[in-house]
């Protein structure tokens, strides 16, 4: 166990320092007529833009490859529950009264977990609640069906959101002040990118402790690997992919506060694009892989960052999609998944 | 399926024993095409003069119903289309509405002023439909072999990206502005026009029954059977010597090529083509019309894809401008265009939850989808087709 954090570790310090590299390499490519310190300037901070974006995807995509290593279903709707996260988290802001920033540092780390908390556990049960409206009665049915349902659970979420709160963008209060800012190689970055950055490596680390090291953990894993044999030894199947929809949509509801704070705007339709993008990295990374799921996450905000600095910015969407399907044609498995064959 | 019905002392029997109306649905039975024809006669012209009775002619003029019918054809033959990638091969695809915006475009960029190109409406019904049938193809060829909800997200990623190129190419397509002054179909003699809706509405009519005749022969083809195979279960139809790759890519074209079809009119008829008409929400659209009328049965299909247009366009908006003014406390503040994907969202839970074959299923998927039961195989449920 202390070996295999030990490795990741030392795998994700790697990726770090040589996307970093990349970055500034990138924006050399993009920018060629600057000058050296410059280049690394602006690269750096598109690199902090990349991490924070790409801790947003990760997350979302987390509760794709949870939910598909569990049950094997493309939950259509995921993207629209991070949407709805961000949306809780607005609501509970602007009805605390906080429309903005907020100076007091300890009134902002109470009013954030607060956030956290709240919007996570809302979402969990929402998450939870579909599973077991939308989902469950399909378990046995031709593959189609529950697909089809995510689609209709998808629309009927932003039509909701749309019809109750806003059918146009919204401003999201951004609690954290966009001046505190730190330099580094002469890049001035947002605190919050790097808060962000933090907050998604702790949920992530959080999921990998509890999956691996704990009872309910074991029973997810025992589920998505035979379901009925886990069944036989005493596994609660129902309870078990409950949690996970919990666990899941748990999750990208702290994505959706985090984008919205992040972002400054919300609005209804955001979850599509997101929740699609998100799917691309669950499947860049091999769906079914927790470890996958968040480096396909970085490496979406990564390519998307990077679309941006190379002036390809209009390409972006096509860009993902694009690498979506090469991945999906060329490596179905993904990079760090394993080739399963078809299930009858 | 209705062919075993005509057999000889069938029909022998039956003409001594039943009158002549079911002498009338026993040539029908046997002469499908013929019976298509018939019955696509009747609506055609049943529809115009329905819209004439009070509760429709209270809503639009019949000019504006016949424009209406017109765009909700597009929907039935796009409906039909995908019908045949998913009711009938079972393949879901996500990002139809590309193969429309292709056929669409094919046509705007060849017959408009933007390159000074004027080809004929006629012959780029074809071109249209051939080249979204290529672009099928091209997409087909190497995602096919994916699993059924992998294949899903690649069309539906498909779906986005061709957009994003109309809309990013602006020296070739003109970019988000799109086309305008796409040229109307010319026949000697007769004006398409957008105050003239009757010839489109005729054209309509024919393109639909044509593709009518054909998918019905296709279906009850050696082709149509593999497709069904191959929805059923993939495994055992490879085993039994069916090419699945060339039968599913077939599939795929197919429906492209009924979308290439129907962009091909909605430019015309609209005589403007832009990327935002095909965003994802048409292709979802197409797909909700499928599975509420039916994944798999060509009829219920294309009553679906009509019902949903005409609630969709039509209902929706009158409803609202009808309680508007009548200051009922809730339910005249409500826009029930807002309600549309509501609604629609609804509809797919509840159909996949409670009746997941559809409003008018085909007895064929029917039965797969409620074997629980144990129905019996060989009962008659084939006779319960509608026709109209």
């Amino acid at each position: 166990m202390t070996f295999r954090i030990l490795r990741l570790a030392l795998i994700a310090a790697g990726a770090l320092v040589i996307s970093w590299l990349l970055m500034i390499g990138l924006t050399w490519l993009g920018t060629r007529s600057e000058s050296f310190s410059n280049v690394v300037a602006t690269g750096t901070a598109q690199y902090f833009s990349a991490l924070t974006i790409g801790a947003i995807y990760a997350l979302i995509a987390l509760g794709y490859t949870m939910v598909y290593g569990i049950i094997e279903l493309i939950n259509f709707a995921h993207g629209d529950v991070f949407m709805v996260g961000a949306f809780v988290a607005y609501l509970i802001f602007t009805s605390l009264g906080f429309g903005g920033a907020i100076k007091s540092i300890p009134l902002l780390i109470g009013i954030l977990l607060l956030g956290f908390l709240v919007t996570m556990v809302v979402l969990g049960v929402l998450g939870a609640a579909i599973e077991r409206f939308a989902y469950r009665p399909l378990r046995n049915a031709p593959r189609l069906a529950p697909l089809i349902t995510a689609i209709g659970v998808s629309f009927i979420l932003q039509n909701v959101v749309q019809v109750l709160i806003s059918n146009s963008p919204v401003p999201s209060p951004q609690l954290v002040s966009l001046e505190y800012r730190f330099t580094l190689l002469g890049a001035s970055v947002p605190l919050l990118n790097l808060l962000i950055f933090l907050v998604a490596v702790v949920l992530m680390i959080a999921l990998q402790v509890f999956v691996g090291g704990t009872r309910l953990g074991r029973a997810m894993r025992s589920t998505a690997q035979d379901r009925e044999a886990a069944q036989l030894m005493g596994v609660n199947i129902n309870a078990t992919i409950a949690i996970t929809f919990f666990i899941g949509s748990a999750l990208a509801g702290a994505a959706g506060l985090i984008y919205g704070l992040y972002k400054g705007n919300i609005v209804f339709n955001l979850g599509f694009d997101a929740g699609l993008k998100a799917f691309t990295a669950a499947v860049l990374g091999g769906i079914g892989n927790t470890v996958g799921a968040a480096l396909g996450g970085f490496a979406i905000g990564f390519i998307e960052v990077a679309a941006v600095t190379t002036g390809l910015s209009r390409w972006q969407e096509a860009l993902v999609f694009s690498v979506l399907i090469l991945v999906l044609v060329f490596r179905p498995a993904g990079i760090l998944g394993q080739q399963i064959g078809e299930r009858a | 399926m209705t062919r075993q019905r005509g057999t000889v002392e069938d029909s022998e029997t039956g003409a001594t024993a039943l009158g002549s109306t079911d002498r009338l649905f026993d040539f029908f039975g046997r002469h499908r095409s013929v019976a298509i024809m018939a019955a696509m006669l009747l609506v055609a012209i049943a529809l115009p003069l329905i819209v004439l009775a009070p509760p429709f002619s209270g809503f639009n003029t019949q000019g504006v119903w016949i424009d209406n019918f017109n765009g909700a054809g597009i929907y039935v033959l796009l409906a039909l289309g995908l019908n045949v990638v998913v009711g009938l091969a079972g393949l879901l695809d996500l990002g139809y509405a590309a193969f429309f915006a292709i056929g669409a475009y094919t046509y705007g960029l060849l017959a408009s002023s933007f390159y000074g190109i004027h080809v004929p409406f006629w012959p780029m019904l074809i071109v249209g439909a051939l080249v979204a049938a290529l672009f099928g193809i091209a997409l087909g060829a190497p995602t096919l072999r994916l699993r059924g909800d992998y294949l899903a997200i690649v069309t539906l990623g498909f779906g986005e990206i061709v957009p994003v190129v109309f809309t990013n190419s602006d020296a070739l397509t003109n970019g988000t502005n799109g086309i305008s002054g796409v040229d109307r179909p010319s026949l000697p003699g007769i004006i398409f026009g957008a105050s003239n809706p009757v010839p489109f509405y005729v054209t309509m009519v024919v393109m639909l029954t044509i593709v009518l005749i054909l998918l019905y022969r296709l279906q009850d083809s050696r082709l149509g059977r593999a497709w069904m195979a191959i929805r059923e279960d993939e495994l055992a139809a490879a085993s039994s010597g069916v090419n699945t790759i060339t039968t599913k890519l077939l599939a795929f074209a197919l429906g492209a090529t009924t979308s290439g079809l129907a962009g091909v009119f909605a430019a015309s008829r609209l005589v403007f083509v832009s990327p935002d008409q095909f965003g994802f929400t048409v292709s979802f659209t197409i797909l909700a019309m499928v599975v509420l009328g039916g994944m798999g049965n060509i009829w219920g299909v294309a009553i679906g894809a009509f019902v949903v247009f005409i609630v969709q366009s039509v209902v929706l908006k009158q409803l609202t401008n009808f309680l508007q003014p009548l200051n009922i406390p809730f339910l005249s503040s409500i826009d029930f265009l807002q309600y549309q994907f509501l609604l629609f969202g609804i509809a797919l839970v509840a159909m996949m939850l409670l009746r997941p074959e559809g409003l008018f299923p085909s007895s064929r998927r029917r039965r797969e989808l409620h074997t629980a039961q144990g129905d019996d195989l060989s009962s008659p449920q084939e006779s319960a087709e509608p026709l109209t």
